[in-house]
């Protein structure tokens, strides 16, 4: 995959995701809840995709639609052109929660090892890949650490190099930073950004924050509830390579005051 | 007031030597050897004087030190007073004993007011603090079966059961053989592996879970003393027949525990393990069974218990000539209470050495759960 983003390739072969009138509705006891509704959706090789709105407007349950962790009940859904399920199967995504789910019983080294581990990758390359992974987030020399030993930032980077230990060049992120503090966040969010370019891998990221969401993402989706939906779709015109000081330019705001134009009418239609 | 502190234990102490004093001699007139005055007059010195130092300033350490030896010395000279004379202790022997417990008592108090940053002294201390408070209820327990001569089938004297422990080692030691090492160790390794085995095929197949769950605690209300003398007929007289009555009694537990620890996992998780296309056993080896190791070493503690109330009470219905539940039954019946309670005693010994086995083996298995983090 690595030099997919320079190939002109077409249109299907390029889509990593495709949702056509996507629609998901949970029978619960109080009734129907529409979760999403009509979802139109492309996201290309190499995208950085960012889900913003408020909460329950479906973030969640669309990446686990994508995950196959749960089923859409209406549309249709393609993962790297097959259905979630075999997308699932083929292991063509790495999943990152909004908490680490780390496992207390295994060390960071052993956290990362366990996808490697059930997918049956050899020890030799598993060593080398744990290693190189644990780099990419700076954790190396934590590695024989516990879960518990580390803080919450650290945590959350040992699941992201858990995510990419394994070959999936798709990676669905659930707010991985909502628990965190600003600074911490604003790290990491830089750390992502150079992760996202040296691998270049799709991803599908959740966020209720306007700034996190614009300093990402290549397109930005801005979703609102009841039922939940897509209400805009904006490609953001800046640069790959972003500085943090990024957020400070004209292009910068202009493009978060649309998402926040997005966000708003999407509540004008709730009474 | 500097140099004195308050001691509540210091003061009931003297106020009972006080009351001791007209009712003295320490021994009845039938004793057959009087107490003498110069042990009467030590005894009350010792004790005084440990009452009077635990009303001075000094530090932890050399109080208790203080203590610990007067304590002790007056507790030896009282209880040395009774050998030959087991009945005849007057009034007045009982509040000197009683003042000595009170400061064994300070002793303690102040050993735990010790602040010690070595982790050895600290380890010492927590064996330490124990060992008095054990020591103590031995020490009161045969002041007062010897001192008042209370009957020996009602109370053996504490170091009437030592002497019976010692020179019955060799009977002691074939009962544990027969007891411990055959009926309760194989009952509770099948018994456990049993339920844990078929906690997981519950698990895996659906009709058994919901039809063997319901079951499996009607089961674990089974009266033992009913099921024994069947396992009895069933299997024979021999070991075999207690080490099934142990089956019975771990199984469940051990069943119900692991089919509780299964669904312990979170469901983010699990969710993972989805996201990895996981098969089921991976998923039950790499995540579902650690997270139930809780779960389950709680029924192994459990089951430990259960293992050694279940062969001993089942050796009642029914043994070789050899085993602890029939020598406790046999025993009783002649009256060598001595003898029952020294197998109490080992009972209670090796069921706390097991129970210790088995916690160590938590303590290193489950270390990362947050009851156990360091
Ligand atoms: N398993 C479920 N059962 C019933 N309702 C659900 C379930 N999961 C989510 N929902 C509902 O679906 C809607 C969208 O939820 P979610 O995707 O979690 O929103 P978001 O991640 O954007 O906050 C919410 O109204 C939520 O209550
Ligand atoms: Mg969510």
């Amino acid at each position: 995959m690595g030099t997919a983003r320079e190939m002109p390739v077409n249109e299907t072969a390029s889509s990593v995701v495709s949702a056509r009138r996507l629609g998901l509705t949970f029978e619960t006891n109080d009734g129907p809840v529409h979760a999403l509704s009509d979802v139109d959706l492309e996201v290309k090789r190499g995208d950085f995709v960012s889900f913003i709105g408020p909460s329950g407007c479906g973030k969640t349950t669309f990446l686990r639609v994508i995950a196959d962790l749960e089923k859409a009940t209406s549309g249709e859904i393609t993962v790297n052109g097959m259905t979630p399920e075999e997308a699932r199967k083929s292991r063509s995504y790495g999943y990152v929660f909004q908490a680490p789910a780390l496992y207390p019983w295994r060390t960071i080294e052993k956290n990362v090892a366990l996808p490697l581990e059930i997918m049956g990758y050899s020890k030799a390359d598993r060593d080398g890949r744990i290693q190189r992974t644990l780099e990419l987030v700076n954790l190396s020399g934590f590695g024989k650490k516990y879960p518990w030993q580390l803080s919450g930032g650290m945590q959350q980077r040992a699941s992201i190099a858990r995510a990419l230990a394994f070959d999936a060049d798709l990676l669905l992120m659930d707010e991985p930073f909502g628990a965190l503090d600003e600074i911490v966040r604003d790290h990491l969010n830089e750390q992502l950004l150079k992760l996202w370019a040296r691998t270049e891998k799709t991803i599908c990221f959740v966020t209720h924050s306007i700034p996190e969401a614009v300093y990402l993402s290549t397109r930005i989706v801005v979703m609102s509830p009841r039922p939940g939906r897509v209400t805009d779709i904006i490609e953001s015109t800046l640069p790959r390579e972003r500085p943090l000081d990024i957020r400070e330019t004209p292009e910068f705001l202009a493009i978060a005051h649309r998402v926040r134009e997005g966000l708003r009418a999407g509540h004008s239609y709730e009474e | 007031m500097k140099l004195i502190r308050r001691s509540w234990q210091g003061a009931l102490a003297l106020l009972l030597c006080l009351a001791a004093l007209p009712l003295l001699p320490l021994l009845g007139p039938d004793a057959a050897t009087a107490a003498g005055n110069g042990v009467t007059v030590l005894i009350f010195a010792l004790i005084v004087g440990a009452a009077l130092v635990s009303f001075a300033r000094l530090s932890a350490p050399i109080l208790a030190a203080i203590l610990f030896v007067g304590v002790y010395a007056a507790a030896w000279l009282l209880i040395g007073l009774l050998s030959g004379n087991e009945g005849h202790a007057t009034s007045a022997f009982f509040p000197l004993i009683a003042a000595s417990w009170l400061m064994a008592w300070r002793c303690v108090s102040a050993l735990s007011a010790v602040e010690t940053r070595s982790a050895t002294t600290e380890a010492l201390l927590r064996l330490l603090i124990p060992a008095i408070f054990g020591a103590w209820i031995l020490i009161l327990w045969e002041a007062v079966t010897r001192g008042a001569g209370v009957p020996f089938i009602l109370l053996p004297p504490p170091s009437a059961i030592g002497e019976r422990l010692a020179s019955s080692v060799p009977i002691l030691w074939a009962d544990v053989r027969q007891t411990i090492f055959k009926a309760v160790l194989f009952g509770y390794i099948v018994g456990c592996a049993a339920g844990f085995v078929t906690a997981i095929l519950a698990d895996r197949i659906a009709f058994l879970r919901r039809g063997l769950l319901p079951i499996g605690n009607l089961a674990s209300a089974l009266p033992i003393v009913g099921v024994a003398p069947i396992m009895v007929m069933w299997f024979g007289f021999d070991w075999q027949s207690k080490a099934a009555v142990v089956i019975i009694m771990t199984f469940f537990p051990m069943l119900v525990n692991t089919v509780a620890g299964l669904s312990a996992s979170g469901i983010m998780e699990r969710d993972l393990m989805r996201s990895y296309a996981s098969d089921y056993w991976q998923t039950l080896v790499k995540l579902r069974l650690p997270a139930a190791m809780p779960f389950i070493f709680n029924a192994l503690k459990i089951n430990s218990t259960l293992a050694l109330i279940g062969a001993i009470v089942a050796e009642f219905f029914g043994t070789p000539i050899v085993g602890m539940g029939f020598r406790i039954s046999t025993e009783i019946g002649r009256m060598n209470v001595d003898m029952v309670w020294a197998e109490i005693a080992v009972a209670a010994l090796a069921g706390s050495v097991f129970y210790g086995l088995v916690s160590l083996g938590e303590r290193i298995t489950t270390f990362w759960h947050p009851s156990n983090r360091s």
